[in-house]
């Protein structure tokens, strides 16, 4: 288990190019390809991951290993994460200081960049499904729907703190579906 | 102790410290490092700095993470990277596993499955928060337009594995400029420096 949790975030380590949301999805593929948890489950782990303190996509992998194997599930996966950047930043910082001015580099960040957006509004979909967001015209839909149009309001005209926004809609859910 | 230990000490202690008020992770913490790192200790200087962070978000990994790796590393040498990403990693740990104890003993109570109930379409609206902010700086012609669309739909239809996806980008966008250059078309891919806020802005 250690090992493959290891080597599920290594990987994930290594193309977690931006380091947030757009590396969600790699995540979710393995989780979900492993078994480890339901998406639904893996969404409410975002949304934890998303409150600490910290990169979400770290957070996130720490969170799949202290579910899947405890306090030492949790450290191989912290390090499994952060060893692909670690040693990258050392490479770079020794022999590729200019490597923002090369054209092959920033060729490639021309596509990776629409790229990692496109992985983003892919995480989107993905999670608006088995939230119910699409599901058919109800009630609960509509409320499930009006709270994630007044959190995505608060975020771009109020420039509200993500934490925020993920804690008023946890207390909201408190209030009308318990 | 000498006096090299204390410098290491202080870089693992500064970055400790740093990371338990950045919460949403990334670009919250470049202003506090910025402070840190220049205007306190005295480091760094300030051109420096933004040229690091701008070489850390092209680097894989949380931009906040790899920013406090490459300062460690100009400050002292590899061990000063060590002690910097040791120092920025801890309290996140700590936090990220307490809460994951909280949740394994409270996930199946009726009152935080109804908070949940209502929080996932909050991190829906966050994600698209997310794709909101990073437009600019990714969809910058068309080309880029087709790149992200085709994308979404190669991942959505035909499960293309994402990080397939993104090594996918990587070698579309230097065989896209590598044609554009043959023939002559330009494009403006040098935009990096303006927009540090956008740049892969994935994490918020």
């Amino acid at each position: 288990m250690l090992w493959l949790l290891f080597k599920t975030f290594f990987i994930t380590g290594l193309v977690s190019f931006g380091g947030g949301y757009a590396i969600i999805p790699v995540i979710e593929a393995e989780v979900v390809k492993y078994g480890w948890m339901s998406t639904q489950k893996f969404t409410d782990i975002i949304a934890i991951a998303g409150m600490s303190p910290g990169p979400i996509a770290t957070n996130t992998a720490i969170f799949v290993g202290y579910q899947m194997a405890g306090i030492a599930g949790a450290a191989v996966s912290a390090l499994a994460m952060v060893m692909p950047s670690l040693l990258l930043v050392l490479l770079v910082a020794l022999f590729f200081y200019k490597l923002n001015h090369n054209r092959i580099v920033q060729s490639a960040f021309y596509g990776l960049r629409s790229v990692v957006l496109g992985l983003i509004v892919f995480a989107a979909i993905k999670f608006a499904l088995p939230t119910g967001l699409m599901n058919t015209i109800s009630l609960h839909t509509f409320s499930l729907l009006a709270i994630f149009a007044f959190s995505l309001f608060s975020l771009i005209k109020r420039n509200a703190h993500p934490a925020y926004v993920i804690v008023m809609a946890g207390l909201v859910g408190m209030a009308f579906y318990s | 102790m000498t006096k090299r230990w204390v410098l290491l000490f202080e870089i693992f202690l500064t970055f400790f410290k740093i990371a338990p008020i950045t919460f949403g992770g990334g670009y919250a913490m470049i202003p506090v490092i910025e402070r840190e790192a220049v205007e306190k200790k005295e480091w760094l200087k300030q051109e420096e700095v933004t040229d690091l962070f701008a070489l850390a978000g092209s680097i894989p990994g949380a931009i906040a993470i790899n920013s406090a790796t490459f300062i460690g590393y100009r400050i002292a040498g590899v061990a000063g990277a060590l002690a910097a990403t040791i120092g920025v990693m801890i309290p996140t740990f700590v936090i990220v596993v307490c809460l994951s104890i909280f949740y394994l003993y409270f996930q199946d109570h009726p009152k935080v499955e109804a908070a949940f109930e209502g929080i996932r379409p909050a991190v829906v609206a966050l994600i698209v928060f997310a794709a909101y902010k990073m437009r600019k700086g990714a969809v910058v012609d068309k080309t880029t337009f087709v790149v992200a669309a085709s994308s979404v739909l190669l991942l959505l239809f035909l499960h293309v594995h994402p990080a397939i996806m993104i090594a996918l980008g990587a070698a579309t966008g230097i065989l896209l400029i590598g044609l554009k250059d043959k023939f002559g078309v330009e494009t403006k891919i040098d935009d990096q420096e303006q927009n540090v806020d956008y740049f892969m802005g994935a994490d918020i």
